[in-house]
């Protein structure tokens, strides 16, 4: 049981890692900054449990400007890759201004939010 | 205008539509924009029959508040007013005003005073205030013709614009004068919905950040934001659950989500609830499980292999569940995530109020709605909805699943609390026009089919000639043009009885100041009571600056708007505790009265009384509650003690402690004098039709102040005590 298990996730892995190598590289790029900002939110939220949460605001504000520009980083992703038929007619302009401008809305609430 | 005239039976008029040359579309755009005009035109000026009747003032209890505070904005600035400590209110504690409203109100009003100021026009800013609440309301029947174009056609948004613009479910909380949060939140809530649907239709990112734009504005507005986060989740929840998901509402809800609740964090009176509390926990939620979900999606299109993509389903999902099971358990157990609050909690639970808060269950706005409400304030749009909901079902798309989601939450909510028939009124109007629209358009497309040459629209908004059916049926025409003619003037005296009963309405019932009452005179004259402004004025210039006025929570906040005087409670019902103090010093003997009242400094106390001129609102008749509340905190007020067989009375069969209680004496002194209705006794209380049980009434630690013209409001100086021998 465990080593079929084992060898299921080997399996899985292995060609979740080949299907991946496929994609372009402008989504990858993506993919790495949302990662980025998984990751930056994560070591926010353990430093939090080892210090407290006092100035709560600063926290909400810092975690979530990374899971928000991560969020809206997936957004983009889902909007200029070719594959997506239903925004088959977006400009790969327009989408990364959309998403610049809800970044720059985002940082200034989270740069009023941070007390 | 045209060169020369087309056509030679138009000779009479010098301007007519053929001699403009126009097309089909630019006539249809003309058509358009003329009716929008005049329904905008329309729902401004029938939201004004208070403004005619007596003057421009503010209405009711809660405006008054909304006034000062907006008073105080405009003269000191935003950073006094966010930062605002209130001392003139629930003394000895004040209150927080900075970080406890709800801002957008008073904002937006500044903001039309500062902009009018601009343009070099000096209005006051009561009038502004005054107005603020009928200009909304014609906003609002903009987003409603844009919101009905999205769910169905431009037909249907135009007929929703016109019936939104004078349903009386709308107009009872947005006549001129009644200056209160739903005034602007309808038209935030209304903007709200149509950006996120835009979002959805659209899948872009701009009309996302638009719609978390209008969420900031509804947070801002009013505390009924809950309903739209909560809503969206649960619309959400449905698209996935039926399948009918796409990337489009994964772009729209996240970035509204996270953006929304960032902005909506900014109220101070909001702070952290959109993370701590239990009412907004199903939006983090299907936040989260759209996480899941979609990447869930993404790795099984990846993979291409369904036995592997089973396996990772299997795993992913558990350990998702197993996760948010246990933070939310630990969340609500360790108390961080708070429960639903109580106003919320009643909504779900509505025998809840009754039994364990009776503040809330003693406001009339919070009592369950009859039938007879919902007739009043819908008309033809009760039997519109359903037949609107059925045009819904048959063309599902993501708009028309959104509406019929808002249109049946709504309209739940609005059957346990009669406050929110005003939520439910732009879905009601919306799914209704749909109805009329589909319906009307049937009926002339029925009439145009024998036409070859297509006829101008004969009815409001269908003037595209794509909708006509070239098909031409057989010769059992004339039975079904003249039955589709008759169905046609059926349509129009439904809606024009619709049109009357609304104006009739809004005349008759929601047009009432509150402040000042009306009756008619023996000979059919018009009286007006103008006491409560006497007696607030008689407040402000006879009394010390720093008196302490005790009343009924009821009338708190006119009080220290127009009399200019600290009070003890006021309508913001925020400590229980101090409006129970309040409630035994006003049911208990005068003695024990006289010492809560010293321990609180109070200087005057003021009481409502509508025995002389049969004003039913009075503190008698709220007495009970005040006993209610009273006894709920400090268990020595027994309502039982005021009642006898259960029954509540004040005339000589009344029990002996209501006969010599403080409300009864305040309310009561002099009155067994007066003769109030020819052929009655002396003491004759017209409002509650008996003679009063106790008529020679002695105060020992108060004195009359004064009593206003019609004895509508009795003012009281507690006396300092006697020196001590």
């Amino acid at each position: 049981m465990v080593k079929s298990t084992s060898k299921d996730a080997q399996d899985l892995f292995r060609s979740l890692h080949s299907a991946y190598s496929a994609t372009p590289t402008n989504l990858k790029i993506i993919d790495l900054y949302v990662v980025f900002s998984v990751f930056t939110a994560l070591i926010q939220v353990a430093y939090m449990a080892l210090v407290g949460s006092f100035p709560f605001n600063s926290f909400l504000s810092g975690v979530l400007s990374c899971i928000g520009t991560a969020v809206l980083a997936v957004c983009l992703r889902i909007q200029v890759n070719k594959e997506n038929k239903e925004f088959k007619d977006l400009a790969p302009e327009r989408a990364f201004a959309d998403f610049v401008l809800c970044n720059l809305v985002l940082h200034l609430v989270i740069i009023n939010f941070l007390g | 205008m045209a060169a020369k005239k087309a056509s030679p039976d138009l000779v009479n008029s010098s301007f007519s539509f053929k001699s403009l040359k126009l097309k089909t579309k630019q006539q249809e755009l003309l058509l358009r924009v003329s009716i929008l005009g005049l329904v905008y035109v329309l729902a401004f000026i029938a939201r004004l029959f208070s403004v005619l009747r007596y003057e421009s003032m503010i209405h009711e209890f809660d405006p008054y508040f909304n006034y000062r505070t907006t008073l105080f904005l405009t003269e000191k600035g935003f950073y006094e007013f966010w930062n605002w400590f209130d001392s003139e209110s629930w003394y000895p504690l004040g209150r927080i005003i900075g970080g406890t409203l709800y801002p957008g109100l008073m904002v937006t009003a500044a903001l039309i005073y500062w902009t009018l100021r601009f343009l070099r026009f000096f209005v006051h800013i009561r009038e502004v205030c005054v107005l603020t609440a009928p200009f909304f309301a014609s906003n609002t029947t903009l987003v409603a013709y844009f919101f009905g174009k999205e769910i169905w056609d431009t037909g249907a948004g135009l007929v929703a614009a016109a019936l939104i613009a004078i349903c009386p479910g709308y107009i009872s909380r947005s006549v001129a004068g009644s200056y209160d949060n739903e005034a602007v939140a309808i038209f935030a809530l209304l903007l709200t919905f149509y950006l996120f649907v835009k979002a959805v239709k659209t899948g872009s990112l701009s009309w996302a950040l638009g719609s978390a734009f209008g969420y900031f504005y509804m947070v801002s507005a009013w505390g009924g934001y809950v309903f739209i986060i909560n809503l969206v989740p649960l619309y959400v929840l449905v698209l996935l659950i039926t399948g009918r998901y796409s990337m489009r509402l994964y772009v729209a809800y996240n970035c509204m989500y996270i953006l929304g609740m960032l902005l909506a964090m900014q109220i101070r009176f909001v702070g952290f609830q959109h993370v701590q509390s239990g009412e907004h926990m199903a939006a983090m939620g299907v936040f989260l499980l759209m996480q899941v979900f979609y990447f869930l999606d993404w790795v099984k299109h990846q993979l291409n292999d369904t036995k592997l993509f089973q396996t990772f389903l299997r795993i992913t999902v558990t350990s998702a569940i197993l996760v948010g099971g246990i933070a939310l358990g630990v969340g609500t157990a360790s108390g961080y995530i708070s429960p639903w609050t109580g106003r919320f909690y009643s909504l779900l639970d509505p025998t809840y109020a009754k039994d364990h808060i009776p503040i809330i269950a003693s406001v009339s706005e919070h009592q369950p709605t009859a039938w007879s409400s919902f007739m009043f304030d819908y008309h033809i749009l009760l039997f519109l909805f359903p037949a609107g909901l059925y045009f819904c079902f048959k063309r599902l798309s993501d708009a028309t699943i959104f509406i019929v989601m808002y249109g049946l939450t709504s309209l739940y909510f609005a059957g346990v609390m009669v406050r929110l028939i005003l939520v439910a009124t732009p879905a009601v109007c919306l799914i209704s026009a749909i109805a009329v629209s589909a319906t009307v358009k049937n009926l002339t497309s029925l009439l145009r089919t024998k036409q070859k040459v297509p006829q101008t629209g004969s009815t409001k908004g269908v003037g595209s000639s794509k909708s006509s059916s070239k098909v031409t049926l057989d010769q059992s025409q004339p039975f079904h043009k003249n039955g589709a003619i008759a169905l046609l003037v059926g349509v129009f005296y439904l809606l024009s009885r619709y049109a009357i009963h609304c104006t009739w309405v809004t005349s008759e019932a929601y047009s009432s100041p509150s402040i000042v009452l009306a009756a008619r005179g023996a000979h059919g004259n018009r009286i007006i009571f103008d006491d409560y402004r006497e007696a607030y004025y008689w407040l402000r210039q006879n009394t010390p600056t720093d008196a302490k006025v005790m009343s009924w929570w009821d009338y708190g906040y006119q009080i220290t708007a127009m009399g200019n005087r600290t009070v003890i409670v006021d309508n913001n019902t925020w400590n229980n505790t101090h409006i129970a103090t309040v409630g035994r010093a006003m049911s208990s003997y005068e003695d024990e009265a006289y010492d809560i009242m010293r321990s609180l400094d109070v200087n005057y106390v003021l009481v409502v009384f509508g025995g002389v001129t049969g004003y039913s609102s009075d503190d008698i008749n709220k007495f009970l509650w005040m006993v209610r509340i009273g006894g709920g905190v400090y268990p020595v007020i027994k309502e039982p003690d005021y009642l006898v067989n259960g029954e509540f009375r004040v005339d000589k069969g009344a029990s002996p402690k209501m006969l010599n209680c403080l409300m009864y004496k305040l309310c009561y002194y002099r009155f067994g004098e007066l003769v109030t209705e020819y052929g009655k006794p002396t003491g004759y209380d017209r409002a509650r039709g008996v003679e009063i049980g106790n008529k020679d009434i002695k105060l020992e630690h108060l004195e009359e102040a004064y009593t206003t013209s019609n004895w509508i409001v009795r003012i009281y100086r507690v006396k300092p005590p006697t020196n001590r021998l």
